[in-house]
């Protein structure tokens, strides 16, 4: 919270503040207009250090809408001795343009690796603003199939939202880099260990790990206060979830939520909320009532934990009946 | 002599994927503009100048008005006794679809003669009336209509695990669920098919991913058929149809169903389960 509302405030401020005196500025000599944008950035930076050398960009807990631009997810960047690796790139070219702007805020490193955690637009579409860095796209081997089937839609959907100038310039750019097998890349004296999942939040997700700070950047198979979105295999991501859980880290960074998080007690509220799903689901099957009875029923106990609940509660509900009924 | 009616249902209307058909679907409706009614078109197409009468009295659909998930929209359709003892054909039909006719259903001797109800998932592409369409007896047209807000579903893959759902192609659950209050054995069926709609776009390659569904689905319960259900690209992935029958001395149920590949697939169950 604290990492995300204020740089809200601030933008919401600074949109108002330039429709107001929108008349005026023009008038305005145009170091003056600059200085207020500067210093409108300076009070908020885009990212915070949240360990040596690992900054992070929280975003809104929101759906794409114009006022955020598809700022509506957690990105970050590692800096090592030699480059930097870029972690998820925001939900369009412009978010993805502010994040460069904030690693070059820190250093002129060159930028060896854009990683994409999973597929999701609000994770891939500020790719196309680091084409001209000549990096390293790199994700799970499953990524480019999945969105490629889906990017259509994609594109037309979140364009719709935020609006076709905030679009601007947002392209699907897939991986060049296909993670299959446990992979390091190496920053000048930083590695990062790169793992495929399996079949969880979706069946592309990727965890990478920076050895030097003990962090994790979990990407979407970590919700924290915004809700939860299944797109792969509850039981799958209870699975995988678990087996993170087991593994010491310093600190995570999940997908949407703060910038950085306690390990593994960040865990818990996902964790159950996958728990009452699968368990209530399991018992509708098992009492051989349908996808209806379901969507309406389950896990409305977990209305309150949540933000932005009813976007995506009852669609999970819906794939996690889809999933347990094959049990 | 009133000669006998039957509805004759044009192939690409159910096949809409193959890329003749669609051209020539997309040619006669124009654009599926969100306010344009579609229907009087779709009639003329799938009835020949016959009218559809809506009534609710002889048949209900019962159908979100949001959808949770568009390519996994369940319906129920619920026709009376009175019309189910005679009637010979049930058909899904979504307006906007690029492929409107879902399925066609033919019934046989062992479909009972209470209620008769039938439960599915649909594919819905944009915001659409959805329509359940009886002939009766008598050779009219009879239909209940509900408007669902949902998108996507036939051009977006519902695929959460692509591998899983390749690898299990054709397999089967089969079950037989409680008795219905008026004596109307219910039974449900479940079939592993990615059901791809060949309208998928696989941008990596450039090409869609070629159309591949369930093209016909017969149950029957101790040989004797429940129904023969004619399907299309709007049925969801893993097709699922719970339905009613009548109860008989062989209380197996027996499914056999065939892809647009050619592949069959069969399954068999007592009442004691799959």
């Amino acid at each position: 919270m604290p990492a995300r509302d204020p740089f809200r405030l601030d933008r919401r401020s600074l949109l108002r503040a330039a429709t107001a005196f929108a008349a005026l500025a023009a008038a305005l000599p145009v170091p003056s207009r600059r200085a207020r944008a500067e210093a409108s950035r300076s009070a908020a930076p885009f990212a915070v250090e949240i360990a040596p050398g690992v900054h992070v960009h929280a975003g809104q807990i929101a759906e794409y809408a114009p006022d955020n631009e598809g700022d509506v997810s957690n990105a970050g960047f590692i800096v090592g001795k030699e480059a930097v690796a870029v972690i998820d790139t925001g939900g369009s070219a412009h978010v993805g343009a502010r994040l460069r702007a904030a690693v070059r805020s820190v250093t002129p490193l060159p930028i060896r690796y854009v990683i994409n955690t999973h597929m999701h637009p609000d994770h891939v579409f500020g790719n196309a603003a680091f084409e001209q860095d000549k990096p390293h796209f790199v994700a799970h081997h499953k990524l480019a199939r999945g969105l490629s089937a889906r990017a259509d839609r994609y594109l037309s959907v979140n364009k719709e939202a935020i609006g076709e100038a905030a679009f601007a310039g947002t392209r699907v750019v897939l991986p060049t880099l296909a993670v299959t097998d446990p992979l390091t890349l190496d920053l000048g004296g930083r590695q990062l260990q790169l793992t495929a999942q399996k079949t969880a939040h979706t069946d592309n997700d990727l965890v990478i790990r920076d050895d030097e700070t003990g962090t994790l950047f979990l990407g979407d198979l970590l919700f924290s206060q915004h809700a939860p979105s299944l797109d792969g295999s509850i039981l799958g991501w209870i699975s995988v979830l678990d087996a993170l859980t087991k593994m010491p880290a310093q600190r995570v960074v999940p997908g949407h939520g703060p910038a950085s998080m306690a390990w593994p007690d960040a865990a818990k509220p996902l964790r159950h909320y996958l728990e009452v799903l699968t368990t209530e689901i399991r018992a509708l099957i098992k009492d051989n009532r349908t996808l209806s009875d379901a969507t309406a029923t389950v896990g409305l106990s977990e209305k309150d934990a949540w933000k932005l609940f009813a976007d995506y509660h009852a669609r999970n509900v819906s794939a996690a009946f889809a999933e347990l009924e094959w049990e | 002599m009133v000669p006998t009616v039957r509805i004759t249902v044009p192939s690409a209307l159910l096949r809409g994927a193959a890329g003749l058909a669609l051209a020539m679907l997309v040619a006669a409706g124009g654009a599926r503009a969100a306010d344009e009614d579609v229907w009087p078109a779709l009639e003329k197409d799938l009835f020949g100048g016959r009218t559809v009468v809506e009534d609710t009295n002889a048949v209900v659909l019962e159908a979100p008005y949001r959808a949770e998930d568009a390519a996994l929209v369940p319906l129920t359709i619920r026709i009376p006794a009175a019309s189910a003892k005679t009637m010979k054909k049930l058909m899904l039909v979504i307006d906007k679809n690029p492929a409107p006719l879902v399925a066609d259903f033919t019934f046989g001797p062992a479909a009972g003669d209470g209620e008769r109800v039938i439960e599915t998932r649909v594919r819905v592409d944009m915001y659409s009336n959805i329509r359940a369409i009886v002939e009766t007896g008598d050779g009219k047209l009879v239909m209940a209509t509900k408007f669902v807000k949902a998108a996507g579903g036939c051009s977006a893959p519902a695929l959460k695990d692509t591998d899983a759902v390749l690898a299990e192609a054709g397999k089967m659950q089969i079950k037989h669920l409680a008795a219905t209050a008026d004596g109307q054995r219910v039974g449900q069926i479940k079939i592993r098919h990615p059901q791809y709609s060949g309208l998928q776009l696989n941008q990596a390659t450039g090409y869609y991913i070629p159309a591949k569904f369930l093209r016909v689905i017969d149950v029957a319960r101790g040989g004797e058929r429940v129904f023969r259900m004619e399907g299309g690209i709007s049925l969801s992935e893993d097709p699922n149809i719970r339905f009613t029958y009548a109860g008989g001395g062989d209380e197996a149920i027996e499914v056999t169903a065939e892809d647009t590949d050619g592949k069959v697939f069969k399954g068999q169950a007592g009442p004691k389960g799959s």
